[in-house]
């Protein structure tokens, strides 16, 4: 069904005119800053993820040398480079609650979505679908532009005391818990981010309903762009949900309000309902695409269409539709009725179905292939495994009376980091080696590119699978310091984070290395297993595709 | 945002004194009225617990809890990778759920993902299959790979849903109520069915952090972060009711060891109850981020026999139900404001509990200011 191989020669007459008149006339202010190219915008997307993913990515490097051991160790050397320097232990400890807030919100809202949707949604939803740009390229411009005031923002906060709430800003901490600029600068980096992603979603749905190349049906589009989709659906929906709470929250600190305030009637809890109606789905959005370029690799690197296409394209969409009616398994210590929890608790395993499916697809996909296995394959592979073990422990945790346990503990967090940072990121580094040839022209190098798997696949594992007996031992989260019968599976965990970091350094020597001196790549480095439109086409693109629209068939 | 607060708190109606908390956040002392010198020892204002030796059972001559600690049993344990040991009945339901059918279902799931991937790595790798076959579809294996995994899933959520109706049977008239109020950063616990005397348990520090004539953690009162100065103390086989609240954020009580984790809220009562099994001392902490000292705010409860937990209430001051209404437990309350402790409106429905009586107002589910 994804089949879409055509002949090149259609279009390809034009490539070379159209490259030359637009790129090379344009100034390179004009070109990366007042851009309405896709392709370009979706380059600023990547390298501003890539950014954000070093800034977040160094902060948990920070929190897993403090954990390293018991007791409280550089904190206070740190908190003295904030302003009026070191303050006593409290400063310090709110120090730490301001790391945990800025690495979940960085590695959320500005590395992990920037990436997914704006890098390779901007890059190849297009391309793919046989289109020659987004619907709105100016919008596409602005949705990238929002991300830096925000991003600047939420950097800036903690000179301003900084904003020590967890990712998750519940009130009453986030309201009157804690004075002073920094939580408000927080939650307007989280209006722009949101705004940002709103447009791009509004985007995203307009170009996929409309710009579809002749004899494109939406039956017929790669699993990629119905993963993109899927996602705007969420981000659509989901976002303002947040704006909303956020915007109460912002009112009740500053102009008097008490929506979460007890004393005036109003209802902290309310904040935690409105906040995971949004956050629930907001996990979907940041694996969804994943799923999709999965997809897209399993198939390419076993040579095999997808299998199960349909099932693979509305399992996606089951998930996005049941994830929004299970957000308050976040909540099951709240004090919930015993019907809504049993409630919550079975629509949460239900989410397990349409995940299960996807799974088996992909191995069967593989099951009659002709397997090869470069660097994009491994993520991929990895991947499935890995979100597998995620996702087990997601359905222990869907049960109310076991959470009762597991709730806010190292159980939680290692269960959320195998399904976003051996999820999520696994997929970003498979969507990244896949397309890098693409997007670049030239070939990444094969040998660090299976250095850089191997050597992350263990250090994540080493530093994430201990957390779950960490929790079952009941270390809670968001805290500098622990019980020292702990002490162990910290310092586990914390060589866990050497391993994974002196992988990066791989990654990224391989990243300069190849774009300086990488060898060319060819309009379909991958081969004959790889069929969707992208390959069509010259490594890099020309700047506009697709000026006579492809036809499929 | 600060002016509109002081208003709010002078005309009365505040639910807590956040600039007051934050000030002095290590001590509140709740003394108390009928015997304010059997009041746990609060770190900032050290008093001689030495005095209250000899009525409190609880205590040892230096004031430190006189019940030994087993160190495998209601704490973490160096190395060990699996659930705390559990004394409590529905905590060793959903152990057992845990252990003998979510953990062997979800290994052999994993096992069976990674065996398949393994499977088609060997076999359908290029050098073994150089021509890949062409098959998209094959409907019998997609109905089973739907269709499997909704049994197993239904095989989980029945006992899921039993688990969860145990947990929510409602406390018998007879229980020991137990109300643990959050404050940042450390719990003050009520006995409102005992004559509502209230304790204050705060966080031993180490011996190289304490202030001059403050009281230090030493080996018997438990391991570091997890020990305080003052544990609540409840009786072994007899329910008990626990009704969690907050005086300013959100915190969240819990002992592992019995299975229970609920969060305390201000302006809401949240309530559950359990039975413990088996004497001895339980750690917890607390788990809701509530600002800086999140992690030094830990739960300590004693379990004890119920005839030594009577000769500890009456220790303290309080009443056992039916030995007359005696004390005059509703005096801490005019007595909290005197000293100037937050009080909360938001909890004004906890204050107006019959002391007496076991809990009036909270439904068994989740009783709630806000709805």
């Amino acid at each position: 069904m994804t089949d879409t191989a055509l002949t090149p020669s259609a279009f390809e007459a034009h490539h070379d005119d159209a490259h030359a008149h637009d790129t090379h006339e344009m100034s390179f202010f004009a070109r990366w800053f007042m851009s309405t190219n896709h392709k370009d915008i979706g380059t600023l997307y990547l390298i501003f993820a890539i950014v954000a993913g070093i800034i977040g990515g160094g902060i948990s490097g920070l929190m897993r040398a403090e954990l390293a051991h018991p007791g409280i160790q550089y904190l206070g050397y740190w908190a003295s480079f904030l302003p009026g320097g070191e303050q006593g232990l409290d400063h310090s400890l709110h120090l730490w609650n301001v790391l945990i807030t800025a690495h979940g919100l960085i590695m959320v809202f500005f590395m992990v979505m920037p990436a997914m949707i704006g890098g390779f949604g901007n890059w190849f939803v297009p391309i793919m679908i046989g289109a020659p740009d987004m619907a709105f390229p100016r919008m596409n411009n602005v949705s990238f532009w929002l991300l830096i005031p925000a991003f600047t923002l939420l950097l800036a906060s903690p000179f301003f005391g900084g904003a020590g709430n967890g990712w998750t800003l519940y009130a009453p901490l986030s309201t009157y818990g804690e004075p002073g600029p920094s939580t408000d600068m927080a939650i307007l980096a989280l209006h722009l981010a949101g705004a940002s992603s709103i447009l791009g979603a509004i985007n995203f749905i307009t170009t996929i309903f409309n710009m579809r190349a002749p004899g494109m049906t939406l039956h017929k589009m790669p699993l990629f762009v119905w993963s993109v989709l899927v996602t705007a659906f969420l981000l659509l929906l989901a976002l303002p949900v947040l704006a909303a709470a956020i915007t109460m929250l912002l009112t009740d600190r500053n102009f008097g309000t008490t929506f979460f305030d007890p004393a005036g009637g109003g209802d902290p809890v309310l904040y935690q309902h409105l906040f995971w109606f949004f956050g629930h789905p907001e996990v979907y959005i940041m694996i969804l695409p994943g799923f999709g370029i999965v997809s897209q690799v399993i198939s390419t690197f076993s040579k095999k269409p997808v299998f199960g296409y349909l099932g693979m394209a509305y399992a996606m969409v089951a998930i996005g539709v049941v994830g929004f009616v299970v957000w308050a398994h976040h909540m099951f210590t709240t004090g919930l009725s015993v019907n809504t929890k049993m409630y919550f608790t079975a629509a949460t395993m239900v989410i397990a179905v349409p995940t299960g499916i996807k799974i088996f697809s992909w191995i069967a996909t593989m099951w009659g292939g002709s397997l090869t296995f470069k660097t994009p394959m491994l993520w991929a592979i990895g991947f499935i495994f890995m979100f597998t073990v995620g996702g087990v422990t997601g359905v222990v945790l869907a049960n109310g009376g076991i959470d009762d346990y597991m709730q806010d503990s190292y159980y939680v967090v290692a269960h959320f980091h195998y399904v976003l940072s051996l999820g999520a990121v696994f997929s970003l580094f498979c969507g990244f080696y896949y397309w890098f040839p693409k997007m670049s022209g030239k070939m990444y190098n094969e040998f660090l590119g299976q250095v850089h798997y191997w050597v992350f696949f263990l250090g994540v594992n080493v530093m994430f699978f201990p957390m779950h007996f960490l929790g079952l031992q009941n270390m809670q989260r968001r805290v500098p310091d622990y019980a020292d019968a702990l002490a162990q599976w910290n310092w586990v965990a914390s060589i866990g984070y050497m391993i994974m970091a002196a992988s990066m350094v791989v990654f990224f020597v391989n990243v300069i290395m190849s774009l300086m001196s990488g060898k060319k790549a060819g309009d379909s480095p991958w081969g004959e297993g790889a069929t969707t439109l992208e390959w069509t086409l010259s490594s890099p693109p020309p700047y506009h595709q697709f000026e006579t629209l492809p036809r499929i068939d | 945002m600060i002016g509109m607060k002081s208003i709010v708190m002078a005309a009365g109606l505040a639910m807590i004194g956040t600039g007051a908390v934050q000030a002095a956040p290590q001590a509140a002392p709740v003394v108390t009225v009928t015997k304010p010198e059997v009041a746990a020892a609060p770190v900032a204002a050290p008093a001689a617990p030495a005095v209250t030796a000899a009525t409190d059972p609880m205590l040892a001559v230096d004031g430190a809890p006189a019940m030994a600690i087993d160190p495998t049993i209601g704490q973490p344990v160096p190395g060990h990778i699996s659930l705390q040991p559990q004394v409590t009945k529905t905590g060793r339901q959903a152990a057992w759920f845990h252990n003998a059918l979510l953990m062997p279902v979800i290994t052999v799931i994993s096992l069976f993902v990674l065996a398949l991937l393994g499977l088609v790595i060997v076999r359908f790798r290029r050098a073994k299959n150089p021509v890949a076959s062409r098959t998209s579809h094959n409907t019998i294996l997609e109905v089973a790979w739907t269709g499997i995994p909704v049994l197993i899933l239904l095989g989980l959520a029945l006992p899921s849903i039993g688990l969860l109706q145990a947990q929510y049977k409602p406390a018998p008239k007879n229980a020991v109520v137990l109300k643990a109020i959050g404050n940042q950063w450390y719990w003050s616990y009520e006995y409102p069915g005992n004559g509502g005397f209230s304790i204050t348990s705060n966080m031993l520090k180490e011996a190289n952090e304490v202030g001059k004539g403050e009281r230090a953690r030493t080996a018997i009162d438990g391991p570091r972060l997890l020990a305080t100065d003052a544990r609540v103390v409840l009786p072994v086989g007899v329910p008990v009711r626990l009704i969690t609240t907050s005086n300013d954020v959100i915190h969240s009580w819990e002992i592992p060891a019995f299975w229970i984790k609920l969060d305390a809220i201000p302006g809401r009562l949240n309530e559950t109850s359990f039975t413990i099994e088996k004497e001895g001392v339980y750690f917890g902490v607390c788990s809701e981020l509530c600002g800086a000292r999140h992690g030094y705010m830990p739960i300590t409860v004693q379990a004890v026999s119920p005839a030594v937990f009577a000769q500890w209430v009456k220790a303290k001051g309080g009443t056992m139900p039916g030995n007359g209404a005696a004390a005059a437990p509703v005096a801490a309350t005019p007595a909290a404001v005197a000293t100037g402790e937050p009080t909360a409106v938001g909890n004004a429905a906890a204050e107006a509990l019959p002391a007496e009586a076991p809990v009036a107002g909270a439904s068994p589910a989740n009783a709630s200011a806000g709805n």
